[in-house]
């Protein structure tokens, strides 16, 4: 970022919001994480604003989805446990594209199988017009029996990633999770197998009791917590990842506010999504949009990506964690 | 005193998804306000009162429909999703609606701290609300705790209709039965059955239903808040071919059908389908509801 050379925007409409995720043109960086996106939202919020669509996560196989309750709330966040129900790919095909085939957005598709040729296979049938990218849901925690995923591991998340770069012409988003210990390593395994985009990452994989009945709050006993709270988590994530891979960083963790997608762009997004938030404002989206334009005027940013990286690190290059180990 | 409800549209269409932005400039159908608190009192030792005054497009809002209340935060709990409220009266001229709470949890026990003039954000109409056929000259409706609520805005919309109600009010006590003012005032019939009194178990319910088809006829049966009522009249409906509708409850999170929270089971011609409450109800098919 260099904004001091360069003339500011005169306006909030001469602010270039327009990002570009691995060849794809984005009229903004502001999109829906998957699972969160709907039809219904647009009766809300109008769809033609936003950067780009995200569907509901879409498997081969028809899904009834988890056990209720399948939300629980806690202070600033939601642990969910839904379980992906599905109606599969022709349905998907037939009742949900054309809801957005009126719309120059690109619509993103997000997948997930139960074995990484399910995902290529998948991802090949869905190479089809209308569809403008492909996001791996290779982490959902709630799929895999006791929360794993493909992306808690990095030999995984290559191998699924290789055969879906095979399978498809799209661009390639790879969704990584937050549940594993080194991140950036899987950040790096998917960028290595052909990536064109990771986005970091899916919801924590969490519990909560209910104090009355002793029983797990959720009928999966354990989901994915979602909303602020795990903000500066994902937001580290983000940081950790931008340093491991060149390719763009998709964020997504608690973001609410415009402030909220400028922190992750400057941690190394090129792009956001927005998932709970939606649930408590529905038009939360737009007004990110409109709250970013006016952070860039006022901050005399003429481009939105002028921000991506844009963090000052000033002291030392890595963070210094020494200090953590050993643990306690 | 309950805010009196404007006529409705005897069968409003199904409720449309956002078009493609071709034509005319898109236009929020469901929004996020924040509402003037006009009052927030008891009306018996559960339930209490809200009306705000709210948009024109909120004020439109249809019997059977709801809305999702960003509760404020009540001392030493953070509730943090909305919570969905069924809609108990809306008075276009006025631009108000009006919802009846019971203090349960930690959004309701939020409603509670909201005096007159406080902000009080609310989202929606939301739903698939009440249909009512011109043709119905009456219709019976069964309600049991918080569905007298839900089921309230039917009487006034009811009597716009041409239709004759009589409502069978279900409650643990005689004091805790709501919305029966509100009925008796347009015109409808109210039987009061209550739990202390013996006289609101089914068979008794279903006793008194087979007396008013038999002396009065029945053109159509409503209910909310009783698994155990409406299967006595799921039985009914079948028995005397009577079409029904259910107003159902269910755990929210979005309110706009993206979540699949709320999703129950129904029967469909046999086959067990999955249903959003949010999206494609609160109000169902009687004969479709699964217990």
């Amino acid at each position: 970022m260099n904004a001091a050379v360069r003339p500011g925007p005169r306006s909030v409409d001469a602010v270039d919001l327009s990002v570009s995720i691995g060849g794809l043109r984005l009229r903004n960086p502001v999109m829906p994480a998957s699972g969160t996106f709907g039809e219904g939202l647009g009766k809300a919020l109008d769809f033609s604003r936003l950067g780009a669509f995200v569907t509901k996560t879409v498997t081969r196989e028809l899904r009834a989805g988890n056990p209720l309750p399948r939300v629980v709330e806690r202070p600033s966040s939601l642990i969910n446990a839904i379980g992906i129900p599905s109606r599969g790919v022709p349905y998907f095909i037939a009742q949900t594209m054309p809801h957005y085939a009126a719309f120059d957005t690109p619509l993103v598709v997000s997948i997930s199988a139960p074995t990484a040729e399910g995902f290529a296979s998948l991802a090949a049938e869905l190479s089809i017009p209308g569809i403008a990218a492909i996001e791996a849901n290779i982490s959902c925690p709630n799929i895999e029996e006791d929360g794993k995923a493909f992306a808690m591991r990095a030999e995984s998340t290559e191998r699924v990633t290789r055969l879906l770069r095979a399978a498809t012409e799209l661009p390639v988003w790879v969704k990584l999770t937050p549940n594993t210990g080194d991140v950036p390593e899987v950040a790096r395994a998917a960028e290595a197998a052909g990536a064109d985009a990771v986005v970091v990452a899916n919801t924590i994989l969490s519990m909560a009791i209910d104090l009355k009945t002793f029983k797990p709050c959720l009928g999966n006993i354990m989901g994915g917590l979602s909303g602020p709270a795990i903000k500066p988590i994902v937001l580290r994530q983000v940081f950790q990842c931008a340093k491991a891979v060149t390719i763009p960083i998709i964020g997504c963790g608690g973001i609410a506010t415009a402030e909220d997608a400028v922190e992750y762009m400057l941690a190394g997004a090129s792009a956001v999504q927005v998932g709970t938030a939606t649930f408590l404002q529905p038009a939360a989206m737009t007004t990110i949009i409109d709250d970013l334009a006016a952070f860039c005027l006022h901050r005399e940013i003429p481009r939105v990506t002028d921000l991506i990286r844009g963090v000052v690190i000033e002291e030392a290059d890595e963070p210094d964690l020494s200090w953590l180990d050993p643990l306690p | 005193m309950p805010i009196e409800l404007e006529p409705l549209q005897a069968c409003p269409p199904p409720a449309a998804v956002a078009g493609p932005p071709a034509c005319a400039p898109w236009k929020a159908s469901v929004v996020a306000e924040l509402a003037e608190v006009v009052r927030n009192e008891p009306v018996n030792a559960e339930y209490r009162h809200l009306v705000v005054s709210c948009s024109e497009a909120a004020a439109q809002a249809q019997p059977g429909q709801f809305f999702q209340l960003l509760c404020p935060q009540p001392a030493g709990e953070q509730p943090f999703l909305r919570r969905p409220m069924s809609l108990y009266g809306a008075d276009p001229a006025e631009r108000q609606v009006a919802f009846l709470y019971k203090v349960t949890g930690a959004g309701t026990r939020g409603l509670d701290t909201l005096r007159t003039g406080d902000r009080l954000d609310i989202m929606g109409p939301l739903g698939v609300g009440f249909r009512l056929d011109p043709r119905w000259r009456r219709i019976i409706a069964v309600g049991r705790g918080a569905g007298l609520a839900t089921l309230a805005p039917l009487a006034r919309a009811a009597k716009a209709n041409g239709t004759e109600v009589t409502a069978i009010f279900s409650a643990r006590r005689p004091e805790l039965l709501v919305s029966v003012a509100l009925f008796e005032r347009h015109g409808a019939e109210v039987i009061a059955v209550t739990d202390s009194e013996s006289t609101s178990g089914p068979a008794n319910v279903e006793r008194i239903l087979r007396r008013e088809i038999a002396e009065r006829g029945c053109d159509a049966f409503f209910t909310c808040g009783s698994s155990r009522l409406m299967r006595v009249q799921q039985r009914l409906a079948r028995e005397f071919g009577l079409p029904g509708q259910v107003a159902m409850e269910q755990q929210m999170a979005c309110g706009i059908g993206l979540c699949y929270c709320c999703v129950r089971d129904f029967n469909r011609d046999g086959e067990i389908v999955s249903r959003r409450v949010c999206w494609d109800g609160p109000v169902f098919d009687l004969m479709e509801a699964l217990p």
